[in-house]
């Protein structure tokens, strides 16, 4: 039974895929920080679709083999620095896909079937990379991916092993197709939210869940819609400090490796 | 340049870009002077829909991203826009890689570029590093419905799949296009400069604009409009 994020890291093998949301939609950050503290190792990456500083810190701290990704990168505050580094010295693998098509090969995997078409793509380099998307009738064939672990962050679990994503429903795409999945949330809610009208359209059910764990603030430096927000001055603080190597070490030792003064922000 | 910011020159050009008939404008990531040309033409024609892929409040869609590509894929978009680390003379773009530099990736550009109608291309960086005779990577390919950057406007000829110079932005002048620019292109026969903002188009990004913007882009309205 999981009680902490470092307990849902300490299930995350060395070497799974993991897939994970973009910034703006709840990344467990809590579970990143617990990763690099357990220094796992060699972990596959898969963005869905694309990602941000969950990837930067993970591949900073040597926890990455490689990403699978649409994008990786830091929004407004500029180029994901560890990620750019990285895949420069050829330290990772990247293996860059297009926004839709992940989401395809997610929503196959979902549906149990091998694989499942997408419109467009085909005037791009993209194919030449990824010798296992074909196309066929003038459209791209993307087979299935069945991530080993989804991870994110959720605003409420509940009694019967439900959480709570509100509009982020994409989530449940990565639940509904990935073998495990990991979620630290805010608030433990009594009850079972499903019974709720109102509530269970947000709610992925326990079906799907493997393991839940309560983080306080646990997306933050990101944020949760209608509770905080991205911490903006934080990002722009770690996009400059990430800039050198040295810098981002200053950085973990500061925000990740000093024990969770990264759950204390004012 | 007159009394006015770039960005707002940019963003008039946007809106003049997407233009009346337009129902259905989306936009993706980092794209802050897109939204604001977006906002400004919705003032005047309110039917005009805006969705913000990453709109931290009040987000339009319930299924993230996905959604935005669903849309697209049924026809439900009528423009988006998309930049480039490099831009080439066929309407390629590269957000990969370039001289051994690692760019962010292609996001969602290789679908929505030939699927939805109009795609603006838009790039600030206006030189010979990011207009280039061929991309290194083609991350997308499409019909280009214009090309915008810092300096210049450009419409996209279908037919001789070249682009065509429409107009320089205030400031700068055909000889430093032709200089800055490292795909070859034609010129319309009455290239001439880009329209100025007028007073009004200005106090509405100034006000309205800006306002709506803050929300999503906290760091451009502080550095364009110094406001918070």
């Amino acid at each position: 039974m999981a009680e902490r994020p470092d307990d849902l890291a300490a299930l995350i093998p060395d070497g799974a895929l993991v897939a994970m949301p973009p910034d703006y939609s709840l990344p467990s950050m809590a579970v990143v920080r617990s990763l690099i503290l357990r220094k796992a190792k060699n972990l596959k990456l898969l963005g869905v679709p694309i990602l941000g500083m969950s990837a930067d810190l993970l591949i900073g701290a040597g926890c990455v083999a490689e990403v699978e990704t649409s994008a990786v990168s830091l929004g407004e505050a500029g180029l994901a620095p560890r990620f750019t580094e990285a895949a420069e010295k050829g330290e990772i693998v990247v293996r860059d896909a297009t926004c839709p098509a992940i989401h395809t090969a997610l929503q196959a995997a979902e549906k149990g079937v091998p694989y499942m078409p997408l419109r467009g793509v085909l005037g791009s380099d993209l194919l030449k990379s990824r010798k296992d998307w074909r196309v066929e009738s003038d459209l791209l064939i993307v087979p299935a991916l069945s991530p080993d672990i989804a991870l994110f962050h959720a605003r409420w679990a509940d009694e019967a092993g439900n959480v709570w994503v509100g509009r982020r429903r994409e989530l449940a795409t990565i639940a509904h197709a990935s073998r495990s999945t990991y979620v630290t949330f805010e608030e433990k809610r009594p009850g079972d939210m499903l019974e709720d009208e109102l509530l269970a359209p947000g709610v992925i059910s326990s079906l799907y869940i493997t393991g839940t764990a309560q983080a306080v603030r646990g997306a933050w430096p990101l944020g949760v819609a209608g509770l905080y927000g991205i911490d903006d001055a934080h990002l722009a603080l770690y996009a400059r400090a990430a800039k050198t190597r040295e810098g981002f070490r200053r950085y973990l030792d500061e925000w990740v490796l000093t024990p969770r003064k990264s759950f204390s922000p004012a | 340049m007159g009394p006015y910011a770039k960005e707002e020159l940019l963003a008039c050009v946007i809106a003049r870009l997407v233009g009346d008939e337009a129902r259905h404008a989306a936009i993706g990531a980092a794209s802050p002077i897109p939204a604001s040309g977006c906002f400004l033409l919705k003032i005047r024609n309110p039917g005009l829909r805006i969705s913000l892929l990453q709109k931290r409040h009040a987000n339009p869609f319930t299924e993230g991203s996905r959604e935005l590509f669903d849309l697209a894929g049924q026809g439900r978009i009528d423009v988006f826009f998309l930049g480039g680390a490099q831009i080439d003379g066929s309407g390629a773009i590269n957000l990969v890689r370039a001289e051994g530099r690692r760019f962010p990736g292609s996001f969602g550009s290789a679908f929505m570029y030939p699927v939805v109608p109009r795609t603006i291309l838009f790039r600030e960086e206006h030189s010979r590093r990011t207009l280039v005779p061929r991309v290194e990577f083609v991350s997308a390919r499409g019909e280009p419905a214009a090309l915008l950057t810092g300096k210049a406007l450009f419409s996209w000829q279908k037919e001789r799949r070249r682009f065509r110079l429409e107009s320089f932005h205030p400031g700068s002048s055909r000889e430093e296009i032709a200089e800055q620019t490292g795909f070859e292109y034609d010129a319309a026969p009455g290239v001439a400069q880009t329209a100025a903002p007028s007073e009004e188009e200005l106090r509405l990004l100034r006000t309205r604009v800006a306002k709506q913007l803050a929300p999503d882009y906290p760091d451009f309205v502080r550095r364009v409009w110094a406001i918070s």
